[in-house]
């Protein structure tokens, strides 16, 4: 059973989106640098350990030192122009004096230690959130994501996937048409007009090299049967396309209203009712959309990856923090969550959110290893 | 399986007619081979069949088309997907998904198939196409056989009645051909699927083909029985074209009836053997590579070659995709990557690369011509004559685009011919072109050669090299492993020796001209 269980396959990509997105709110929820370093190296552990050997796997490292960099930027952009000031002067720059307009502006000068350290802690949190969804998107091959989208939103999909293919066969024909161009004895550009000539010796071929082969591709779908499940009306069209860009404008007011605590309008249960109502016109607007354009779709799927026990302890090891930490904001102790700078006080965890970091840990070693493509022998045939 | 009554078709800018009464029915599972020479409209006829011509190219069609005992002439081309399985020459450009297994599924998945049905499918065409072990492998790392595999898989898996394929070698090297078209004749005995092939290597199916199809210029059609259309198509194999000269009856297919046929002659050839033109004479040596290494990053494409090229001769270039050809002769223009050795030579070096469209950016040939004058410095109309020189008839006014394959070589070639290099070297030139335009730029590199140049082109063409070329270099994983003159280096090779070399051999003759002056 447990055998069985552990087999290697790649997990539904919602699942490992759902954790991310659940570490990542958990991460927005609070500025302590241990419990956000704490997240970024359990997220790091189960990147490391789960992630396939496609192309996007290995991207994480790149969103590591996106986060670095945030970082450095937002204690940098502290030295240069203060916010935030403490008593602890660590060292007084000369400060640019600047006129008087641009009053309340302040160019170097003293920096303190208060100062600093709130840019930390902000860059942390921004740069944690960033890793989160880095993790993602190594842990799940973001084309299995589009292809677990209801069929209404194929066509989308479609796009990116073809879009995706084609960025690597631009770069091919640019390298092509550059290196060919060697060739040529082409003279030192000097007037305006020569080096207008020299752009248009490249981008005239690749271009055109770019629209011969979306011709064939073009072809090629259609020879393929694509497009043949049924098309709907006009009306249909418009109706789907109109009621999902209202549902999604719907969802980013709520958004909105999400972050910018505390919420605006009655509350009842401790629940925000316009953001309740938001949230639940936005879901409603784009199912109905999807049902409007779905209906036509006679389309299946190869491979479909399935929703097992595996994906669901992965969404809970996601969300058992964010509860731990919402709990902790709301009964506990708020400055766990939130070190207060000023007076100075060294950050500390305490045993809850520990524990709500070793579970989060957890999907590196309870799930199904990832199905490698160069792994195993060459196959043998079936018959 | 496929009728054609009365099909005649013409773009609608043009009164010229591409099928003009077409008229034929091919039964079910035959293969019928399509042919004749390039811009005949053998693509056009074989678009017909699924309705991409004229839904997707224009155009006027008139006619009834019936597949399948349906009439097709109201049906788009993707309601027509479960019947005719259709693949084009390019098959990276005909890709829509990005791993082997989904490209084989992406058809099925379009049709509404149900999923378990659609996974048994894939691996049974895994199997059936021997690409079981590349199923998560991305389509841009696989080699162009095996990318034309995927691309032929993909269109069987859903099962069509009928396969249509338009000249699905002409991208690949022979070794990669080969296998493509092995494929094809297995699947055609084990399936009976219907297949309508058009294919220039017509010899390697010729014997496999129950019938062909032959597309005149003037745009009417003959079907008929192989031997019978063969023996007056304007294009043959030249083992067909030995059999027509020497009166051999039956006309000898395959190189085992070609050699049965032959044997008399073989045997008087024995006593008495009869005398063998000597290679051409070269001059003095005009450029010489000493240990000539390129080296991209994880990849060595040249691994130190010595190589000197004479005056007045005509090197053949030869080897496997990816064995380094293109890289030497990038070296040796000067142009490309050179990691370590030396190209020494006082003269000028042209090179002509392998997509010879990339160097036509302006609107018509006679702004190229023109633009060639101007970088040389040579008086205005210079390359105009001399592009006039290698095709009389091409059109000044025309864009480069529109061009056919040998007319843009021949662009390419005009404007460096305009700068007199003494060393020229052409990059695959025979890809796409038919035997016509082959003849043309055989012709061509003739009389570069006879004006004291040194030509090199890169090739897998066999028949080419033999015909044009007194030496021949065969290079295997960026290193020479053979260097001599043609006649040695392509008679004793297995891989490389002419339909009329393996019928002649052991005596070295390699042109259907030689054999016949030798029996004489």
């Amino acid at each position: 059973m447990t055998r069985r269980y552990f087999l290697p396959r790649p997990l539904h990509p919602f699942a490992w989106w759902g954790y991310a997105i659940a570490l990542a709110v958990t991460a927005g929820a609070t500025s302590n640098p241990l419990l956000l370093l704490a997240i970024v190296a359990v997220v790091t552990l189960v990147t490391i350990a789960r992630r396939g050997d496609n192309p996007w796997a290995k991207g994480f490292k790149l969103y590591l030192w996106l986060g670095l960099f945030v970082v450095a930027f937002r204690v940098a952009f502290r030295v240069v122009f203060g916010g935030g000031d403490g008593p602890t002067i660590l060292f007084t720059l000369p400060e640019v004096p600047l006129p008087e307009f641009v009053r309340g502006v302040r160019l170097l000068g003293p920096v303190s230690l208060e100062s600093l350290l709130y840019g930390l802690y902000d860059g942390l949190r921004l740069a944690t959130m960033i890793i989160c969804v880095g993790a993602a998107n190594s842990l799940a091959n973001p084309k299995r994501l589009l292809a677990a989208l209801p069929s209404a939103l194929y066509e989308l999909g479609t796009i990116l996937v073809v879009s995706f293919s084609v960025f690597p066969q631009l770069g091919d024909s640019f390298t092509r048409v550059l290196r060919v161009r060697r060739l040529r004895r082409s003279r030192e550009a000097r007037t305006r007009r020569q080096r207008l000539g020299v752009v248009e010796t490249i981008i005239v071929p690749v271009l055109s090299d770019a629209l011969e082969r979306s011709v064939a591709l073009a072809a090629s779908m259609e020879v393929r049967g694509y497009g043949r499940g049924g098309v709907a009306t006009a009306r249909e069209r418009a109706l789907s396309s109109g009621a999902g860009l209202a549902g999604v404008a719907v969802l980013a007011v709520w958004s909105y209203f999400l972050l910018a605590r505390p919420g605006i309008g009655p509350t009842v249960l401790r629940t925000n009712l316009v953001e309740l109502g938001l949230l639940l016109v936005g879901i409603g607007l784009i199912v109905l959309a999807m049902r409007v354009i779905g209906r036509h779709v006679r389309r299946t799927r190869y491979r479909r990856d399935r929703w097992r026990v595996a994906e669901t302890l992965t969404l809970v090891c996601g969300l058992v923090p964010a509860a731990i930490v919402e709990y902790v904001r709301s009964y506990g102790d708020p400055s766990v969550l939130h070190p207060s700078i000023t007076p100075l006080v060294w950050p500390a965890l305490d045993p809850l959110l520990l524990a709500a970091v070793a579970v989060a840990a957890l999907p590196a070693f309870i799930t199904p290893p990832p199905a490698l493509s160069t792994a195993g022998p060459a196959l043998e045939g079936l018959s | 399986m496929i009728r054609f009554d009365d099909v005649t078709f013409r773009y609608a800018s043009n009164d010229l007619f591409r099928l003009d009464g077409v008229g034929f029915t091919i039964e079910e599972g035959e293969l019928c081979l399509v042919i004749g020479p390039t811009g005949s409209g053998k693509s056009t006829l074989l678009g017909c069949v699924n309705n991409l011509v004229p839904l997707f190219t224009g155009g006027v069609r008139t006619g009834r088309i019936t597949v399948d005992d349906r009439d097709t002439t109201l049906l788009p081309t993707r309601e027509l997907a479960t019947t005719v399985g259709y693949v084009g020459q390019d098959p990276l450009a005909g890709f829509v998904t990005d791993t082997v297994e989904e490209e084989l599924a992406y058809s099925m998945e379009q049709l509404g198939f149900p999923e378990a049905e659609m996974r048994r499918r894939v691996e049974e065409t895994l199997d059936l196409l021997g690409i079981a072990d590349l199923r998560r492998r991305p389509l841009r790392s696989l080699s162009g056989g095996q990318q034309q595999r995927v691309a032929i898989g993909s269109v069987l898996a859903s099962s069509p009645r009928v396969l249509v394929l338009d000249e699905p070698t002409s991208a690949l090297d022979p070794i990669a051909a080969e296998e493509v078209l092995a494929l094809i004749s297995r699947l055609v005995r084990d399936l009976g699927t219907t297949v309508l092939l058009a294919e220039h290597r017509m010899e390697r199916v010729i014997e496999f083909a129950d019938s062909v199809l032959l597309v005149h210029p003037d745009a009417t059609v003959r079907h008929g029985p192989v031997r019978d259309v063969l023996r007056d198509a304007p294009i043959q194999p030249p083992l067909v074209e030995l059999g027509l000269g020497q009166g051999w009856d039956p006309l000898p297919l395959t190189i085992r009836e070609g050699r049965r046929l032959a044997a008399l002659q073989r045997r008087r050839w024995q006593d008495d053997p009869p005398a063998l033109p000597a290679p051409p004479a070269a001059g003095e040596t005009i450029l010489r590579a000493e240990g000539v290494v390129v080296e991209y990053p994880g990849v060595v494409a040249v691994r130190g070659v010595d190589l000197a090229l004479r005056e007045g001769e005509v090197t053949a270039l030869m080897g496997r995709n990816g064995c380094g050809k293109s890289s030497l002769l990038w070296a040796l223009q000067g142009a490309g990557r050179t990691s370590a050795g030396r190209v020494t030579t006082a003269r000028r070096v042209s090179l002509v690369p392998q997509t010879a469209s990339d160097l036509l950016y302006l609107a018509s040939v006679r702004a190229e011509c023109e633009a060639g004058d101007v970088a040389a410095g040579a008086p205005g109309g210079t390359t105009e004559a001399l592009l006039r020189n290698l095709v009389p008839t091409i059109d000044l006014d025309a864009h480069p685009r529109d061009l056919s394959e040998g007319q843009k070589i021949a662009v390419v070639l005009a404007v460096e011919l305009v700068g007199d290099p003494e060393v020229v070297l052409l990059d695959e030139p025979t890809r796409g072109l038919d035997y016509a335009a082959k003849a043309v730029l055989g012709d061509t590199i003739a009389r570069m050669a006879a004006e004291g140049r040194s030509v090199v082109i890169a090739t897998h063409d066999v028949e080419m090299a033999a015909r044009s070329c007194s030496r021949v270099v065969v290079m295997a994983e960026g290193e020479v492993v053979s260097d001599g003159p043609a006649r040695e280096v392509l008679a004793s090779s297995q891989l490389l020796a002419t339909q009329v070399a393996k019928v002649a051999n052991p005596l070295p003759l390699l042109t259907v001209e030689e054999y016949e002056r030798a029996a004489r």
